[in-house]
């Protein structure tokens, strides 16, 4: 598809699909996405769709978004406000337009503009008419109309189905609008479709006629060119947080040697992972979709007692009702991996919406002395390495570990350096196959004495039969005992094997290139957005130090070190302060907030402010 | 069992015995039960490792403790869902879950069913004693209507489930019934869930005798009103047979005398029937409506097991698509590469 109008050059472009629930903009969005991530850009995409699967037609809450972000450098987050923006009613318009960059551009779907759709928008009067976006470009395309015009000689659709293509005639404008590669989407078709030959002929078509009508146009003048960014050299591909988490356990599997066991119940925005590993059999992947989020946890507890890598999956609301099952597994000292998707809360709060105020739940939300590591991912491809060592972890140490992901990082994506398999770290374990005492007995809690774990002796070896449970148990025999002295020692052994795992895991990294007297400091999702604002920042001349902890229970060994060797220390986190807490109440270091929970992603710009603030002061 | 050279070595109840002190009070119903339990371990043919014994909570719960097996005591109502994790991943493993009235059908009645349903290959024992007893005293999801316990002075609101009721409802694919000091019922009903593949579902009446002394007094200590089920025979009780049950028209089966109602009358025990209203019929003959109890099995029918088609899965996903390979599903979907800089 040859070119022949003048081409501009652009550094980076965010680009924003909206419309109704039932539009396929996260399909649209995802397409665009992939022909962004073969094409070479460097990317990052912010999907943000309500909970409900189809609200009303054309209301202001059925309103589904998706986001990318591309550039001819590397870049951290979906970016702040969106250059373009695609509306494909007026619901769609009202509820983005705010959003959009000054002297941004609108493509529009004159088609959905009539007077129904613009009052269940809640338009007054036509805003396509009415001056109110005069400030923008907008483009008027009559997208379903020509949609079912390009369609209408398909034979088997009715004109009904002929509309829904219109996102394939938008996705093929804005392809040919920003050069896009067209090979993969029209491949993508023909697969996604091959059961109904006419939907597919239909989508192709459509896709054609879009693409075809920015190129005939004289509404679209120019097209812009955005240079593949210069990435490290390798093979890549996009990937979602939740698919990269997915991934990550099943290498975990792999390298551990232990057959994957995971016991989840659907909820949002984790089922992805149960999903995915149920395609995944062939790597001996057991996937158990339990009666509730108690169960669930519970079977992969079993699991993990008959030898299995056990895991469980959830967001906040399941992983409440997990923590009888964690505790349990504190006690018993069997490995277990608990991934929280956090969303939006407290309870059902917004299913679809990230958040990062789960970590003092996963930290303390069991009875008594309770400690459980808990590892934290960054990026959506970060889910992958989080995983991994999530299972490394409670595999070495015999203990349950928290993986935390948010909505975010779960259906965000990003292009992946695919790792070298045989590059991969072996976790694999011992179990025990002979008596550990001199009289020829087994003793289940007679611990490593340096990593304090205690032997893990599975079913079906024969002589080391023995029984755990969830009474506090003597020391080394692991007979139940009240001895108040013992459960005084028990209590500081399991407390002391989680500390000492600080030993086993890389020092916190500072990046400050110029020797700042102000740090930033974060966990989760919010890496992509600090990093980016101390760009930013930087770039002004003023000097900002960062650092992101990927392992919040225990802190790496030098984190006391790190936020005592700075006046300022700024903590910003889609919580009211969780991290800041635990920080203060470690190091007793006089911590700043910087705290929005409002079920999005931080604006670089924001956090450009909030630091740039602290460095002023 | 082998003794590791290839030699047979026969083990007896002794060895089922855990070296740890056994702390129910004295009288308490479950000394019987472990008793025969222990007992009943060789029979399996399996070596003692291969056994597996899970528990939550209550008194019934501390029963690992006591067997030379392997074993969890776990959390309360969740022993089903932690064995089927267990049963699952190991199918060599002869997986047994002990729990009771409290542990099974209240804190643990989602687990109960959604286990039964699914056919995992678990042998679950229900100790029902219709009462609490660890927390002391009371009234539990089995307790009559109107029992007075510390917690329901005025006496209990909650109608209580009949729990082989229960398990045949779940369509449970083996449910049975025994009395804890009923050695010889006991052993058989073990045996018959030891052999089912599937999930077994065993209620054993069992005396609490600080709590609830008593309970079942009507069968454990009048033999007469025991009516122990065999498959193929017409259904008959009493010292001298003379008693026996008959299905009503209506589906439901009542106690007559067998003098009144024939001989030909009586119903024929057929617990491998397809459909689960005949078991059914036979759980709702209570000491309460009929002044008789059912022993034994109740229903026995072949149901695909859960674990087996897992497996099933997993050995079909790996004939489609050949052993997973890590490095080909990171692989997998678009990908492109940057060339170093030449």
């Amino acid at each position: 598809m040859a070119k022949s109008k003048p081409v501009e050059h652009l550094e980076r472009v965010v680009i924003r699909f909206a419309g109704d629930s039932g539009d396929g903009m996260q399909l649209t969005g995802d397409r665009f996405t992939s022909e962004t991530a073969v094409f070479g850009n460097d990317l990052a995409t912010l999907p943000d769709f309500p909970a409900e699967i189809r609200a009303p037609a054309g209301s202001l809450p059925g309103v589904s978004g998706f986001q990318v972000h591309f550039a001819d450098h590397d870049i951290l987050t979906p970016g702040d406000q969106p250059s373009v923006l695609v509306a494909m009613n007026p619901a769609a318009l009202k509820v983005n337009v705010a959003d959009l960059a000054k002297g941004g551009t609108i493509i529009v779907n004159t088609d959905a503009f009539n007077e129904r759709n613009l009052q269940k928008a809640g338009y007054e009067s036509n805003p396509l008419t009415d001056g109110s976006l005069a400030d923008l470009h907008v483009h008027e395309v009559a997208l379903s109309s020509m949609t079912v015009e390009a369609l209408k000689e398909v034979d088997g659709i009715t004109s009904r189905e002929a509309e829904r293509s219109k996102n394939f005639f938008a996705l093929g404008l804005m392809s040919w609008l920003y050069h896009r590669p067209a090979e993969g989407t029209l491949a993508f078709i023909e697969s996604k479709f091959a059961n109904r030959p006419e939907i597919a002929e239909a989508n192709t078509k459509a896709f054609k006629a879009g693409w075809n009508y920015g190129e005939t146009s004289e509404d679209f003048a120019v097209s812009y060119e955005i240079a593949p960014a210069k990435l490290e050299p390798g093979t890549y591909r996009q990937v979602s947080g939740n698919t990269a988490l997915t991934y990550g356990l099943v290498a975990a599997s792999k390298l551990s040697g232990l057959p994957l066991f995971l016991g989840a119940y659907p909820i949002t925005p984790a089922s992805d992972v149960l999903e995915q590993l149920a395609q995944l059999k062939q790597f001996g992947v057991r996937t158990f979709q339990a009666e509730d989020e108690i169960a669930a946890s519970g079977a992969a507890l079993g699991a993990a007692f008959g030898g299995a890598l056990g895991v469980t999956t959830s967001a906040g609301p399941g992983i409440v009702l997990k923590s009888e099952t964690v505790g349990l597994a504190v006690t018993l000292e069997l490995p277990l991996v608990i991934v929280d998707v956090q969303r939006a809360g407290p309870s059902t709060g917004m299913p679809t919406k990230p958040e990062q105020a789960d970590l003092l739940m996963v930290m303390f939300g069991r009875n008594s002395e309770s400690p459980v590591p808990v590892v934290a991912a960054s990026t959506p491809a970060g889910c992958f390495h989080a995983a991994i060592e999530a299972a490394r972890i409670a595999i070495k140490y015999r203990t349950p570990v928290f993986l935390l992901s948010d909505a975010y990082l779960a259906n965000g994506s990003e292009p992946w350096l695919i790792p070298d398999v045989s590059m991969l770290s072996d976790i694999s374990t011992e179990f025990a196959t002979a008596p550990n005492d001199d009289d020829g007995g087994f003793l289940p809690y007679k611990r490593d004495p340096e990593t304090l774990a205690r032997p893990w002796a599975i079913p079906g070896t024969p002589g080391l039969e023995h029984r755990i449970g969830g009474l506090e148990k003597e020391n080394e025999t692991g007979n139940v005992s009240y001895d108040p002295e013992n459960h005084d020692l028990m209590v500081q052994l399991r407390a002391a094997k989680v500390a000492g795992i600080a030993a086993d895991i890389p020092e916190l990294e500072v990046d400050d290139p110029d020797g700042a007297d102000a740090l930033v400091l974060g966990w989760g999702s919010t890496y992509g957005a600090i990093g980016a604002a101390a760009r930013r920042v930087r770039a002004t001349g003023r000097k900002v130090a960062t650092a992101h902890l990927r392992y919040l229970n225990p802190f790496p060994r030098n984190t006391g070190e790190v936020v005592g060797s700075y006046e300022k220390l700024l903590v910003p986190e889609m919580n009211l302060g969780q991290l800041r807490m635990l920080l203060r109440a470690e190091y007793l270091v006089d911590a700043a907030g910087y705290n929005k929970v409002r079920g999005r992603p931080f604006r670089a710009a924001e956090l450009a402010d909030a630091i740039t603030a602290l460095v002023d002061q | 069992m082998s003794d590791g050279n290839g030699n047979l070595v026969q083990l007896t109840g002794k060895d089922f015995k855990s070296d740890q002190e056994v702390r129910w009070c004295p009288g308490c119903g479950d000394y019987a039960i472990l008793n025969v339990i222990q007992g009943f371990m060789p029979e399996l043919g399996l070596s003692r490792e291969r056994i597996v014994f899970v528990s939550g909570i209550g008194c019934a719960a501390r029963f690992p403790y006591y067997m030379q097996t392997y074993g969890m005591h776990s959390i309360h109502g969740r022993a089903p869902a932690i064995a089927t994790g267990l049963a699952v991943t190991r199918p060599d493993l002869s997986v047994w879950v002990v729990t009771g009235d409290g542990d099974a059908l209240s804190i643990g009645g989602n687990h109960l069913i959604h286990s039964l349903r699914r056919n995992v290959n678990l042998k679950i024992l229900l100790f029902n004693n219709r009462i609490y007893g660890l927390t002391k005293g009371q009234y539990s999801p089995t307790s009559e209507l109107g029992k007075v316990t510390k917690s329901t002075p005025m006496g209990s609101l909650d109608y209580p489930f009949n729990p082989l009721s229960i398990a045949i409802g779940a369509e449970a694919s083996f449910v049975a019934r025994a009395i804890d000091t009923d050695k010889k019922g006991l052993t058989e009903v073990l045996e018959a869930a030891a052999r089912h593949r599937g999930s077994a579902f065993v209620e054993i009446l069992q005396n609490c005798n600080i709590y609830n002394d008593g309970a079942f007094e009507y069968v454990r200590e009048h033999k007469g009103n025991r009516i122990y089920l065999r498959g193929g025979e017409p259904i008959r009780f009493g010292a001298d047979g003379e008693k026996g049950v008959v299905q009503n028209v209506d589906g439901s089966a009542a106690v007559v005398e067998v003098s009144e109602a024939g001989e030909s009358a009586l119903l024929v025990h057929d617990a491998g029937h397809r459909e689960p209203s005949l078991a059914f019929a036979l759980s709702r003959i209570t000491f309460e409506t009929d002044g008789a109890v059912p022993l034994g099995v109740f229903r026995s029918v072949e149901r695909p097991v859960y674990d087996d088609l897992m497996s099933e899965q997993l050995e079909a996903a790996r004939e489609r698509s050949g052993e997973g390979d890590l490095e080909a599903l990171l692989h997998s979907g678009d990908t492109w590469t940057v060339e170093a800089p030449g």
